[in-house]
């Protein structure tokens, strides 16, 4: 049995309703928890007062520099004693999960043992960063906490300014958009830089994220320094059966309301059979026994729209590989800035080509470290020095797929010009 | 900043600097078998997915909302359902929704009474409102300026129907944030802090708390720079520059950005991850100043309700919030909510004349 559960008149407002309620789980740990009453007594003053109570610090493992998220309470009496005395410390260990966020049931219980027996016995299903948060502990208690939970096969995220956690796409696991294997270049990159993870000592944070296709739905493009999105270079596939299918369900007029005008370039129309074309780029399909689909796919951005729409009647093309973006970030300081295109495409199907990923990471990430002010992300460095400069310092060629246009100003010294139309004649002249 | 060191064990166990796990052991045995080989999917009915691989498998998945910030009993029960009713393996999505797979669909039916039966809504699939992305707030973090877990639970209360329908044009994707920093990120539609008034510095306490000149670097506007108050060397603000933005908070707690009353909560819509379509987008402000009303935010649930009504109803299916806006327009949009365009949402931002109408393109 635990203390006294204080009053909580507006915690107790968010135990109504049909959504599921941390309050009431809180209330359920406080049966014998102490910890989670005084969590709760806590909580409810910043109900009460609309301030947060919580300040940092510095708590962590042994052997690592990050990972622990610290909090000690500000709530103190006028002898300066806690408050809420067994919520006094409530820190946080920011642990790294399996790459789609699989779990058995064993290893769940597993976790809430470990948590039951050393913490408040709160864990959250994830942070925004990706990790497992097992939140409320004692100073005391991380060490011990972290170490049952290392031996468990877990190892902690990151925190600071540091190589972040990372997250990747259910993917290949059980999507069939899935371009690349997610999970085996989320573990190759983010394996290669555990030191920079529990280390804390880059400028700023650096994040990767893993998204087996343009739907992009670890939403990498606004939120990672490095995002890598599945894609493919050769033409779509398709399948006549689900087609057919598809249309014997949905018509025409959801073919072309739904399909057909959201396409984004107008590459994806509609014909009457004996009028599809056929060549080299064409993927077409038949619907029914008089109309048919027809795609350049020259001029497809592969947007995903239409696959989403006719799953299976559509599908990616065999060539696969990913589409690698840098600088996303959101708001501080300059901005929300997105990922911009660094490498059109890659290869993604062997270790070798893995490799190469790991490698372009590495060296970023070098670059990163060398050229970054003090806080500042990797895509306010960019805009910084412009794209160009980072291209240069990455030994990556420029390519027209990097920008939306060309620039619209003249304010530009081009006295190399004819130099590097040189280099791209011989590069050419080389292939 | 207090600085305390965990007591090490007496052996001082060394770590083991594993990484990320493989997920192999954790993939239910159809996922391992058709890893990268899956044809198609479909969605036999709200929070069911049903995917077919190239080798003729079927799996099925449910998918069930969480509060995310679980206690352990929750957790269990979840696996207990999980090894009851479905195949003893799980996963969660990014929105903290969890997903049981199995292999035969006569298990969906009870699996889904099971997990209703316990209070977890199934749903989230498709075109719903799915679960809120979702930070710390007054739960967790340092800074936050609201709390997370509670605005997002009043919300899910309210969309609670839409969550387990797929009756919205397209998905709905919804984030909450406690600070302008935005750790819930771009959605559909955000709901975020907005300061209204420049930081209360307390002058005794930041020359021992505060590395002053990564406080005035911290500053997007230059508004801060070192001074001499009381006697002490401090931080000064000019309030005709600062924007409120809080970020010189984080590094120099006594610049205290939270405010009970002038905190004000601020309404952001068309932020969209996918390239689906159109290109991603950044989410816009359309409405600011709700006030922080806790424990559950009414005013704030009033404009999200009021939004998501008005698209659900106007948009064509497959358009997400920034794409229908897209097709109506600004004006109508803010016609159709009745939200009030202020000179505040004209962006003065860097890059902001890109944000600006450079045409005769107006619709009437």
């Amino acid at each position: 049995m635990a203390k006294k559960l204080y009053d909580t008149p507006h915690l107790d407002q968010l135990e109504s309703g049909p959504w599921p309620s941390f309050v009431t789980g809180i209330k359920e740990l406080a049966k014998n928890n102490d910890m989670a009453v005084d969590l709760l007594g806590q909580l409810e003053a910043s109900y009460e007062t609309r301030k947060g109570y919580w300040k940092g610090g510095t708590v962590g493992v042994f052997g690592y520099g990050g990972g622990v998220i610290p909090r000690f309470t500000e709530l103190k009496d006028e002898n300066g004693e806690a408050k809420f005395k067994d919520a006094a410390e409530f820190h946080t260990l920011r642990v790294m999960p399996p790459p789609g966020m699989h779990y058995d049931t064993d290893v769940l219980r597993k976790f809430c043992d470990i948590w039951e027996k050393h913490g408040s016995g709160l864990i959250a299903f994830h942070g925004q960063s990706g990790d497992i948060m097992f939140q409320g502990a004692t100073t005391e208690n991380v060490q011990p906490a972290f170490d049952e939970i290392n031996e468990l096969g877990f190892d902690l995220g990151g925190a600071g300014p540091a190589v972040r956690t990372s997250m990747s796409c259910v993917g290949a696991a059980r999507c069939e958009q899935s371009c690349y294997d997610e999970a085996k270049a989320h573990r190759a990159i983010i394996n290669t830089f555990l030191d920079d993870i529990h280390r804390p000592s880059l400028p700023y944070k650096f994040k990767f994220k893993f998204s087996g296709c343009p739907n992009d739905c670890m939403n990498s493009v606004q939120r990672s320094d490095m995002a890598v999105i599945g894609t493919w270079r050769d033409n779509m596939r398709t399948d006549e059966a689900l087609a057919k299918k598809w249309f014997a369900k949905h018509g025409m007029d959801e073919l072309v309301n739904d399909v057909v005008a959201h396409c984004p370039t107008r590459t994806f129309q509609v014909k009457e059979l004996s009028k599809i074309k056929s060549g080299e780029h064409i993927t077409s399909v038949a619907v029914s026994d008089t109309h048919g689909i027809e795609i350049n796919n020259q001029d497809c951005v592969r947007c995903m729209h239409c696959i989403n729409v006719m799953t299976g009647a559509l599908a990616p093309g065999m060539d696969k590989g990913a589409t690698v973006l840098v600088g996303g970030k959101s708001h501080l300081k300059i901005g929300g800035l997105m990922g911009t295109v660094v490498i059109p495409f890659m290869k993604l199907d062997s270790d070798e080509a893995i490799e190469k990923l790991v490698d372009f990471a590495q060296r970023t990430i070098d670059f990163f470290a060398e050229n970054a002010l003090e806080h500042e992300r990797t895509g306010e460095m960019i805009e910084r020095i412009g794209l160009a400069n980072f291209l240069d310092a990455m030994e990556i060629d420029v390519d027209p797929s990097m920008v939306n246009s060309p620039r619209m100003n003249p304010y530009v010294r081009t006295d190399g010009w004819d130099e590097e139309v040189a280099k791209i004649n011989a590069k050419k002249q080389a292939a | 900043m207090d600085q305390v060191v965990a007591e090490k064990p007496a052996a001082k166990r060394k770590p083991k600097e594993t990484g990320v796990p493989d997920n192999k052991k954790f993939l239910h045995p159809l996922m391992e078998k058709n890893y990268g080989n899956w044809k198609y999917h479909d969605r036999p009915r709200p929070g069911v997915l049903h995917h077919v691989a190239h080798s003729g498998d079927e799996i099925w998945t449910v998918r069930a909302g969480t509060q995310r910030q679980m206690d352990v009993h929750t957790i269990r029960k979840l696996c207990q359902i999980a090894d009851d009713y479905a195949e003893s393996r799980v996963r969660f999505t990014i929105r903290s929704n969890i997903e049981f797979m199995v292999s035969d669909e006569k298990k969906v039916a009870p699996l889904i009474a099971e997990l209703e039966k316990n209070g977890f809504p199934v749903g989230g699939t498709g075109n719903s409102v799915t679960m809120i992305a979702h930070t710390q707030g007054w739960l967790h973090c340092d800074i936050p300026g609201t709390d997370a877990s509670g605005v997002v639970k009043a919300l899910m209360d309210e969309l609670y129907d839409e969550f387990r329908r797929e009756e919205m044009p397209n998905r709905v994707h919804l984030s909450t944030s406690c600070c302008e920093i935005n750790c819930g990120g771009q959605a559909d539609l955000a709901i975020i802090v907005q300061h209204t008034k420049p930081p209360v510095i307390n002058h005794d306490l930041v020359a021992n708390v505060c590395e002053r000149p990564t406080v005035v670097a911290r500053c997007p506007v230059a508004a801060i720079r070192p001074a001499m108050v009381n006697g002490k060397p401090s931080l000064e603000i000019d309030e005709s520059k600062c924007m409120c933005c809080g970020a010189c908070y984080p590094p120099c707690p006594p610049m205290q950005i939270n405010d009970p009353e002038h905190s004000k909560l601020a309404i952001w819509v068309g932020g969209k991850n996918s390239n689906a379509r159109g290109k991603p987008t950044f989410m816009k402000m359309v409405a600011s100043g709700l006030p922080n009303n806790a424990p559950r935010w009414p005013e704030v649930a009033a404009v999200v309700k009021n939004i998501l009504g008005v698209y659900k109803e106007d948009a064509r299916p497959w358009e997400r919030l920034a794409d229908w806006i897209d097709r109506i327009g600004w004006p109508r949009f803010f016609e159709k909510t009745g939200l009030p365009f202020t000179k505040y949402l004209i962006d003065d931002w860097r890059g902001s004349r890109a944000n600006l109408n450079a045409s005769t393109h107006i619709r009437f």
